[in-house]
């Protein structure tokens, strides 16, 4: 089912100090898929999601998004071409209402930062916008709740309608079930199963439960190289992702 | 318990009383302090657009205050005196139009601010803070030593300048006038605040991260925010030039700085009319204490550090029940 490369990671680079955070990695996302990226603690995984978003630069490589090269722009510039992007810790405006958050995300993606006189939450397009998001992950009850009285699982849930809003190409998710109980983490999974035919998704989860229910495919992370990629079943069955990584799950 | 736009009424209508009652009393001293009041608040409406709304801890405002109450002293220094700006490749006057006096101060403040905040919005925190100070006080020491515009001793303008069909040296009527300036102030800043531009920077202030995410260019937004706080404050620094009739290089130093964030603290950060209810009680309390000891200082330190432990919304959060969006 491999369908067109959406986003392409070429041998990124980064050190700090000594440590090499990103050792020559390369990976695709495709359209339809959900790509698992796992590894160990203090594999560089969140070094690897902040160069893809642009907030870190990578020291050599390139990032290639929608056959363009992104490598130059910064995270707002990347997130218009269509980056989606939720966090492993919530980074959602916790004093707005949940629609205010959601229509926060409208606003960047309508370009409209700069409309200075027509008040932001009687715009039918950004109300109409963010209103459909948010249905989208089963929010419209808490709209007018302030964020910081969400659940945990709620605010993952905002994260991710707030991503929508930007109508994204791809989605980067860390850790979108991180704190999230089995129930949750059950709703979440079908959800991102369906999302993923809107937008491909490269997912960093620690989860392995959702990861093996959920990845199309799974690369592994190693002290920043990917020693594997590869369906579910090669990932499960790979001798070097048992010692690595897996072996240390179980033991631990 | 009020609604926190009652409150405003209350503090706008108060502020407005105050000056009436006082012309039936026959007591124009008090309506120049009224009038001080208002030109101060529109001082701290203009600021805290930067920092309740952005975030933006400037603590480099006088810089903007002192820009426009040096244009307002030096065109109207060269009208008083009949001696051109400059004539030399083109003619400029000065003159005694305070409409034309406004402009000026709006469009020099903002130039100051776009520099000021161009450079110092790429540092964060504590830096920011010294940045806009820095800037501040070097308008200061450069204010103080230009003798072309008195120097140390700033610049005396004999008559208030004019504003179509106003006498402006009526106490009452100057007081209209700066009070009508602080309406329209306000009603352009509450459309701000609500509008995409208002939501994002507000966003920005409690979540960079998120505004970035979502595709919004925070330096270019917090950088124009700076520019019209700065623009704001600059016109009240011309009217406060006027309201004095004199300028001098105490409007650009730390202290003037430091006494437009006191009013924002008092009255309630990232509040609409927290400003105003803040220079309103700052004017009182300078007259009232002031008017007992030298060092009232010591008091309105006192009063500060009670509203920043126990009433963190400032006189406007302490009395409304609208929780407000601004991180502490």
């Amino acid at each position: 089912m491999p369908g067109e490369v959406i986003l392409d990671v070429r041998d990124l680079h980064k050190s700090f100090g000594a440590l090499k955070a990103s050792d020559g990695i390369s990976l695709d996302l495709r359209a339809g898929e959900i790509h698992a990226l796992i590894g160990p603690n203090g594999a560089g995984k969140s070094t690897l999601i902040k160069q893809i978003a642009g907030g870190l630069k990578p020291d050599r490589g390139a990032v290639h998004f929608m056959g363009r090269d992104v490598s130059a722009l910064s995270v707002a510039q990347r997130a218009h071409a269509g980056l989606g992007r939720t966090f492993q810790i919530s980074a959602l405006a916790m004093e707005y209402t949940v629609m205010e958050n959601a229509v926060l995300g409208a606003i960047g993606q309508s370009g409209r930062t700069f409309g200075f006189f027509r008040p932001a939450m009687k715009d039918r397009a950004l109300l109409d916008s963010a209103a459909a998001a948010l249905e989208r992950v089963g929010l419209t009850d808490h709209a007018s709740a302030i964020t910081s009285e969400l659940s945990h699982g709620q605010r993952r849930q905002l994260e991710v309608a707030v991503a929508l809003t930007l109508a994204p190409k791809a989605f980067l998710m860390d850790e979108p079930m991180a704190g999230m109980g089995a129930e949750g983490s059950r709703e979440l999974t079908g959800f991102l199963q369906d999302l993923k035919h809107q937008a491909p998704i490269l997912l960093v989860e620690h989860d392995m439960d959702a990861v093996f229910a959920l990845a199309d495919r799974i690369s592994v992370l190693v002290y920043g190289k990917i020693i594997a990629t590869g369906s579910v079943d090669e990932i499960r069955s790979n001798a070097d992702v048992k010692t690595a990584y897996l072996g240390e799950e179980d033991a631990a | 318990m009020l609604p926190e736009r009652m409150i405003n009424l209350l503090i706008l209508g108060l502020l407005l009383a105050v000056p009436l009652v006082a012309l039936a009393m026959d007591e124009p001293f008090i309506i120049t302090l009224a009038t001080k009041a208002a030109v101060l608040a529109v001082a701290g409406v203009g600021l805290n657009l930067a920092l309740g709304q952005g975030g933006l801890v400037s603590f480099g405002h006088a810089a903007y205050f002192g820009v426009g109450g040096y244009a307002m002293g030096i065109l109207a220094s060269h009208a008083q005196s009949y001696t051109p700006l400059m004539e030399a490749p083109f003619l400029i006057e000065g003159t005694k139009s305070m409409l034309v006096i406004w402009l000026v101060a709006i469009v020099a403040s903002a130039l100051v601010a776009l520099l000021v905040g161009a450079l110092s919005l790429r540092t964060s925190g504590v830096y920011f803070i010294m940045v806009t100070l820095a800037f501040g006080q070097m308008l200061y020491y450069f204010a103080i030593s230009w003798p072309a515009y008195g120097g140390e001793d700033g610049l005396s303008i004999y008559v208030r300048n004019g504003f179509p069909g106003l006498n402006t040296l009526d106490p009452i009527q100057f007081f209209g006038l700066c009070f009508a300036v602080l309406l329209i102030v306000l009603f352009v800043v509450n459309l701000l605040n609500k509008s995409p531009f208002g939501l994002a920077l507000n966003g920005a202030h409690q979540n960079e991260e998120r505004a970035r995410t979502v595709g919004i260019n925070v330096y270019r937004l917090r950088l124009t925010a700076f520019v019209i706080s700065g623009a704001i404050t600059g016109l009240a620094g011309a009217l406060f030039a006027d309201l004095n009739r004199f300028v001098s290089p105490t409007m650009f130093s730390w202290q003037t700085s430091g006494e437009i964030m006191v009013f924002i603290i008092l009255g309630g950060v990232a509040r609409l009319c927290g400003p105003v209810a803040g220079a309103a009680v700052y004017i009182l309390l300078e007259h009232v204490l002031g008017g007992l000891s030298e060092y009232w200082h010591i008091y309105l330190g006192a009063i500060l550090l009670f509203v920043v432990l126990f009433a963190k919304g400032g006189l406007v959060g302490g009395l409304s029940r609208r929780e407000v969006h601004h991180a502490g």
